[in-house]
């Protein structure tokens, strides 16, 4: 049965349709990411599971109980936000033991608590410091322990990375999956780091335009993303558009065969999508291609560390591949290559619509 | 590291602090003249002030009347402010609109209003100065008040700071007390020592209420007595100053870490 369930939540703000029928079903100690682009609506749904905002229609139940009119000083959610929210006038002791002073626990049992937390976060060496004494990643650190230490009943991490240098960040989303897999706690994750959502998460729900497009484990919302605009958001995605024909996809004047394409009626127009790293490249050496072997030049290389990235263009032709850096060092700008697409493992969409373009995140808010 | 300052800056300083201690120093000499040759030096014009009953009933009165109004506005103000910030942000530049006009009437034309508007009220308000004369304080106070708490809640991100305190498990009351309150000290302190300096020197609504404040009191002296008026307007400096060091200590004393937040340090 599922611990946390939204049930058909909307939220209006004006004619913006903030949520628009959310429905997630979470198991007790399940790790979610809400993940998607800015306005997607992702953090609206957190701030009405945390109380702060109530749904226009739609339910909240957590563990059985229908929470959706409850305040949020009475709903037991642990909250860590994307801004650093520690009482400027508290230390860190202070700041984790508020919650339980709160509830009026005992001041031994207090104490002893606060010193575990602290320890929990890798901060036992900084209890009596203020907030202004801290670094950015140690008052998420404060923050989390302070969120954990009235045992919520569902732990909300409100993109608490994002104003986080990379190293920080990669380093402290690993500690709150060890305490969240520790704790067992419930967790809803919010971020617009797809690299984030799928290092840390049991199932990660992508969301857009107030919608759920898709909710699935790490693995199946890379390896099937149900969507184009899935396809697109999580990682990186050739998309090239073509017709249904026998035996393949057309798609700039070549066939590709494509065993996916076999199960789809002609003229069907659909979405071929390849991942870069699936793409084999090798310098063209004047023999005819086979059917999958699309012949470009390389136009640009992005040094990636043990992949680079090679942008492919030819006639009908323009493709990404990931090729290892040491191979990429005989392929430079400008070399004529071959590009064998898989025919096996390629997902087809249907191609309905244009595929939406994903807006580019705001910089992390700074402290 | 020592502060370098040019030439022309040090000479503008000392003029601008000449500005305003020439005066202070003449009233201080003008003060200690004998009270019958009318030379230098005698203190019987501080022991005359001291020695006077009124004196001391007076300044009660306006010290006790500063602090009513200081609680008063604080009381009605922080909360006021806090939830305008919070929840109706637009209503914020209708406020700051409103504490503008207390500004723009002149105090003459607002106790003339005031006194008509709280004719027939009951006795115990109207007739004292804790019930009418602190309640045309606390709007006389109205724009010192709010332009200063509304810089100390800007300077503090009070939306996470109240989430974070309700998911927590903070009712609103413990929010602002235990959590907003102390990082706007600074905020409460500026707003304080200005509501105490106005209140001491108000003379306008006392004198037309006709209620004896320390104002009032300097006033009757100064028509009567030349040496004890300059005592007493130094001793009005003082004791005005000497309450808002008092006030900034003890602020300082407990609100010293919320201080840092809100730029006093």
């Amino acid at each position: 049965m599922a611990f946390l369930e939204l049930q058909n939540l909307h939220r209006d703000f004006g004619t913006n349709k903030a949520l628009d029928g959310i429905e997630i079903a979470l198991g007790e100690g399940e790790f979610l990411s809400l993940l998607g682009p800015s306005g997607c609506g992702k953090t609206t749904a957190l701030r009405l599971v945390a109380g702060f905002d109530r749904p226009d229609e739609g339910r909240i139940v957590v563990d059985g109980r229908d929470v959706t009119r409850v305040s949020p000083n009475k709903r037991d959610m642990g909250m860590v936000f994307q801004a650093y929210s520690l009482f400027p006038n508290m230390t860190a002791r202070q700041n984790v033991a508020f919650g339980l002073r709160i509830r009026g626990q005992r001041r031994d049992e207090r104490d002893k608590r606060v010193l575990e937390l602290l320890d929990l976060v890798g901060l036992s060496h900084a209890v009596d410091r203020y907030p202004h004494q801290l670094s950015g990643g140690m008052q998420q650190r404060v923050a989390l322990a302070r969120a954990l230490a009235i045992q919520p009943r569902v732990l909300l991490l409100d993109e608490p990375l994002s104003a986080l240098d990379a190293k920080v960040r990669v380093q402290l989303r690993e500690e709150i999956r060890r305490i969240q897999l520790e704790l067992g706690i419930t967790t809803l994750y919010v971020t617009h780091d797809q690299e984030e959502a799928l290092s840390v998460s049991d199932h990660v729900a992508v969301m857009y335009r107030g919608r759920i497009e898709q909710m699935g484990s790490p693995a199946e919302m890379y390896s099937a993303p149900a969507t184009p605009f899935v396809a697109e958001f999580i990682g990186t995605m050739n998309r090239l558009e073509g017709t249904v024909v026998d035996g393949g996809v057309e798609h700039g004047g070549k066939t590709l065969q494509i065993e996916a394409a076999r199960q789809r009626p002609r003229g069907d127009r659909v979405l071929v999508l390849i991942r870069p790293e699936t793409v084999e490249v090798d310098r063209a050496n004047g023999a005819s291609a086979s059917p999958n072997t699309l012949i470009g030049d390389v136009v640009t290389q992005t040094f990636l560390g043990p992949v680079t990235r090679l942008k492919i263009v030819g006639t009908g032709v323009d493709v990404i591949a990931d090729v290892p850096t040491q191979k990429a060092l005989g392929l430079p700008v400008g070399t004529r290559v071959t590009a064998a697409l898989p025919a096996e493992g390629v997902r087809l969409l249907d191609l309905k619509e244009d595929l939406p373009q994903i807006a580019e995140e705001p910089a992390p808010a700074g402290p | 590291m020592r502060r370098h300052i040019s030439p022309s800056a040090a000479i503008w300083l000392l003029l601008a602090a000449a500005y305003f201690i020439i005066p202070l120093i003449a009233t201080l000499l003008f003060s200690l003249n004998q009270q019958q040759t009318g030379k230098c030096c005698s203190v019987h014009a501080y022991g005359t002030i001291l020695h006077d009953g009124a004196f001391w009933s007076n300044l009660k009165t306006s010290f006790l009347l500063a602090l009513e109004t200081i609680a008063i506005g604080l009381g009605l103000f922080v909360p006021t402010i806090y939830l305008v910030h919070l929840k109706v942000p637009k209503l914020r530049a209708v406020l700051a609109f409103l504490a503008l006009i207390p500004f723009v009437i002149p105090p003459i034309v607002m106790v003339v209003g005031l006194l008509s508007f709280y004719k027939g009220s009951p006795s115990w308000f109207y007739a004292q100065p804790w019930g009418f004369l602190a309640t045309a304080y606390v709007i006389l106070a109205f724009p010192y008040m709010f332009f200063s708490l509304d810089a100390g809640f800007r300077s503090i991100d009070i939306h996470t700071l109240t989430e974070a305190s309700q998911s927590l498990g903070a009712s609103w009351i413990t929010t602002l007390v235990k959590v907003i309150l102390p990082n706007i000290r600074a905020a409460c302190l500026a707003a304080s020592f200005l509501t105490l300096a106005i209140v001491m020197g108000e003379f306008t609504i006392a004198s037309l209420a006709a209620f004896h404040t320390f104002p009032i009191y300097i006033q009757s002296i100064n028509e009567s007595e030349a040496y004890p008026a300059a005592a007493v307007t130094l001793m009005s400096f003082g004791i005005t100053w000497a309450a808002m060091l008092s006030l900034l200590v003890i602020g300082r004393k407990r609100g010293a870490r919320g201080a840092v937040i809100a730029g006093v340090r």
